[in-house]
């Protein structure tokens, strides 16, 4: 690797939790009770893990955080790589740090070039300020200069489609051209290294995708990317490479299908079941309170694997609180890129229509066998009351299971070894016609 | 086209294309942890002065943005401040104002004051702000409090203005003197931010700063002859009166366009000494506390 563009060695980040840091340096580590209290409320570190061996040697047991514990890779020129992992696993900090908005407590990063970092779309815009104003500002915060802003001036404007609103104050737009302006300055930044923290789960659909296409010219543009993100599609798409984070270390550091595969089948927090003992904390709306969900196999039990030829269900539990409404389960099958295989909603002829008393239900729905992928797929559940129309719960990707095919040649695969694309492996019905002689002679016309 | 560029630079590492100059390698750029009292890095704070320019830009425009009376605010509040002045100093406490008119006097005093006092508050505020842009970009933090203190120069120059208007209508000749007038200006703002510098610096770790903000602008109006001429004090406290830097200030500004008697030259020595050792200061407390400022804002 000639040609690097970022070199990280040990990068560790702390943060203090009791005392705050600096006042703690100086001595002043004496906080009131109450500030205690709004830390404990505040602190955005709340999630991330301790590290035991810090703690020894800060010599201040309890009160600091390792949210980043000894990071090191490097990044060669021109290289696409997403940074996955889960909540709190430390690639904000990470992130932070490569943009110099805090520093690590050790270790180091060398960049080489200048470094546009996009933690947020419209960082610093101003709602009393109108689109052109807000343009400019947006720019130098994001270190454009003037000269450049004002060349792609009519670029950005039409890229974000709000040429009629440009001398408007921003505060009167709707949140759809609020996202596309601030999004629009922002693929505009031409920096040799760009940062991007999950910037992509704003805006619709469409422009969701002329963002993608717009990175992917930036990237082809020989420029390094570092791509944040929870959307494993975008991920998948963009970065050949990917590094997977947790716990503030690298875990995996590779192609982006290994690691975003290593990600989710390591059931980095999924399992095939979850429950809410404790009921209060259980996701709940006005009718209905979750009590369960499970992915089980043929005999009732919960399956973290299940063979491809073999029916699964899906069981949801759940209580009934305020009885007289009509209820609504449903879920969405997604593959470890995120793509949809398929989603349904209760068809129980018995319920249909019909309001449910409280009490509790347990709502399953079976899934042939020979239909889905092999790999891992995830759930979602969510539960709708009808008349009004009320959503109770919705939880993505809530529980995990693995599809295993099989080499005993009665799957959809047969006695193939290869790869098989697709969400899907239905196993479909061949037919072979053949007639004894019906293959054209040698010299003769086929359609004789 | 970076690419292409880089790689014949590359290729031949001194003799570099004219496209090649253009795109000269990029900075190295090294992040690694700081301890101690750190460099004020001037010189970057140069290449963002852009930055600097559009956050002024900012504040000046939003500051009045839904108001009724706009930037008449900007001498409103001199103005009424110094009519208040004059009914209760000048009338009725019959304060002496060095043979000058009582109300252009306190006029003159509050101008500059103006200036200072909102250059204080705001930049003491600027990091909380601006907490927003502290977390989520990079750029060198003393931007910040600069932009605020600078960001008061257009209400300055407003209630200026009307400073010049008042001269006028009592018929106070402009002199050269008015040559004086940015130097002491200058140390106004210089004072400012010094104090700003600390200020906002502490704001980040303690909030107390906010409710210390309007209290220390109060006893410091008290302690500064802008109610009551200097002379009040006799000769031999001047000089350690002019450890406030304000006092300069005010009394530079009234001798700059009004006249009279000239501040005595060890007592403003006393205030620009003051107002640098301040500005330092607080300039190398702030780098020191900047690298905390992300993480706790």
């Amino acid at each position: 690797m000639t040609d690097v563009s970022i070199v990280a060695e040990g990068l560790a980040k702390q943060y203090r939790i009791g005392a705050r840091r600096s006042g703690a340096d100086l001595g002043w580590g004496y906080r009131t009770l109450r500030d205690a209290v709004s830390d404990a409320v505040s602190r955005p570190f709340r999630r991330t893990r301790r590290w035991p061996q810090g703690n020894a040697e800060s010599g201040d047991p309890g009160t600091t955080i390792w949210a980043l514990r000894g990071v090191s890779f490097q990044i060669g020129q021109g290289e696409i790589v997403g940074i996955i992992g889960r909540n709190g696993a430390g690639k904000s900090t990470l992130l932070k740090i490569l943009s110099r908005i805090t520093e690590p407590t050790k270790g180091y990063v060398e960049l080489r070039g200048r470094v546009g970092s996009l933690l947020e779309v419209g960082t610093g815009f101003h709602p009393e300020l109108t689109g052109r104003e807000n343009l400019y500002l947006n720019g130098a915060i994001l270190g454009m200069r003037r000269i450049e802003i004002q060349r792609k001036f009519d670029e950005i404007v039409a890229f974000a489609g709000i040429d009629r609103f440009i001398d408007t104050a921003v505060k009167h737009y709707s949140s759809g051209m609020y996202t596309r302006l601030a999004f629009a300055i922002a693929a505009h930044l031409e920096p040799e290294i760009l940062l991007v923290d999950e910037v992509l789960s704003v805006g619709d659909a469409q422009f969701q995708r002329k963002c993608l296409d717009k990175m992917e010219d930036v990237s082809r543009g020989g420029r390094t990317v570092l791509f944040v993100s929870h959307n494993m599609q975008a991920v998948v798409r963009l970065c050949p490479r990917s590094i997977l984070i947790e716990d503030g270390l690298v875990l995996k550091d590779g192609p982006t299908d290994e690691v975003v595969g290593a990600y989710l089948s390591a059931g980095l927090g999924t399992s095939a079941a979850r429950e809410w003992r404790d009921l209060p904390s259980a996701p709940q709306g006005e009718v209905a309170r979750l009590v369960a969900v499970r992915v089980l196999d043929d005999q009732g039990q919960v399956a973290q694997a299940v063979d491809i030829r073999r029916p699964v269900v899906f069981e949801v539990e759940y209580d009934v609180l305020r009885g007289g409404h009509p209820l609504r389960t449903h879920f969405e099958l997604r593959n470890h890129r995120g793509v949809e295989a398929f989603s349904g909603h209760d068809l129980d002829p018995a319920w249909r229509h019909r309001p449910r008393p409280a009490g509790r239900y347990r709502t399953r729905v079976t899934v042939p066998g020979n239909l889905l992928a092999e790999g891992t797929m995830f759930l979602t559940i969510g539960l709708t009351a009808l008349e009004p129309r009320n959503h109770q719960f919705y939880l993505r990707d809530i529980v995990a299971f693995q599809v295993m095919d099989t080499i005993d040649g009665d799957s959809a695969r047969g006695d193939f070894g290869g790869h098989m694309g697709g969400v899907v492996r239905p196993k479909l019905s061949w037919d072979n016609a053949y007639e004894p002689g019906g293959t054209a002679q040698e010299g003769q016309a086929v359609d004789q | 086209m970076t690419v292409q560029a880089r790689t014949s630079v590359k290729e031949d590492g001194r003799e570099r294309t004219a496209q090649g100059l253009r795109d000269a390698p990029p900075p190295i750029i090294r992040i690694e942890p700081s301890r101690g009292w750190v460099a004020l890095r001037l010189r970057e704070l140069w290449e963002y002065r852009e930055l600097l320019y559009f956050l002024i830009a900012r504040d000046i425009s939003v500051r009045y943005k839904q108001t009724a009376l706009g930037a008449a605010w900007a001498v409103i509040q001199p103005f009424l401040t110094m009519v208040v002045f004059s009914v209760f100093f000048g009338h009725l406490a019959k304060m002496p104002s060095d043979g000058l008119p009582y109300p252009i006097f306190a006029y003159a005093g509050l101008v500059p004051w103006g200036l200072f006092a909102n250059g204080l508050a705001q930049s003491s505020n600027s990091l909380v702000s601006n907490a927003n842009l502290v977390k989520k970009v990079y750029f060198p933090r003393l931007v910040a409090p600069i932009a605020a203190v600078l960001g008061g120069v257009v209400d300055f120059l407003l209630a200026f203005v009307m400073l010049l208007g008042m001269m006028y209508f009592y018929g106070v000749p402009i002199g050269m003197r008015i040559l004086f007038l940015p130097a002491f200006m200058l140390l106004a703002l210089v004072v400012a931010l010094g104090v700003g510098l600390w200020l906002s610096a502490l704001n980040v770790q303690f909030r107390d700063v906010r409710y210390v903000v309007p209290f220390l602008i109060q006893l410091w109006l008290f302690s500064t002859p802008v109610a009551y001429p200097s002379t009040l004090l006799a000769e031999r406290w001047r000089v350690l009166y002019g450890l406030n830097p304000m006092v300069s200030v005010v009394d530079g500004f009234r001798w700059a366009l009004l006249g009279g008697r000239a501040a005595s030259g060890p007592m403003v020595a006393a205030s620009a000494l003051a107002a640098v050792v301040v500005l330092v200061g607080g300039a190398l407390y702030f780098r020191r506390m900047e690298r905390t400022f992300a993480d706790v804002v």
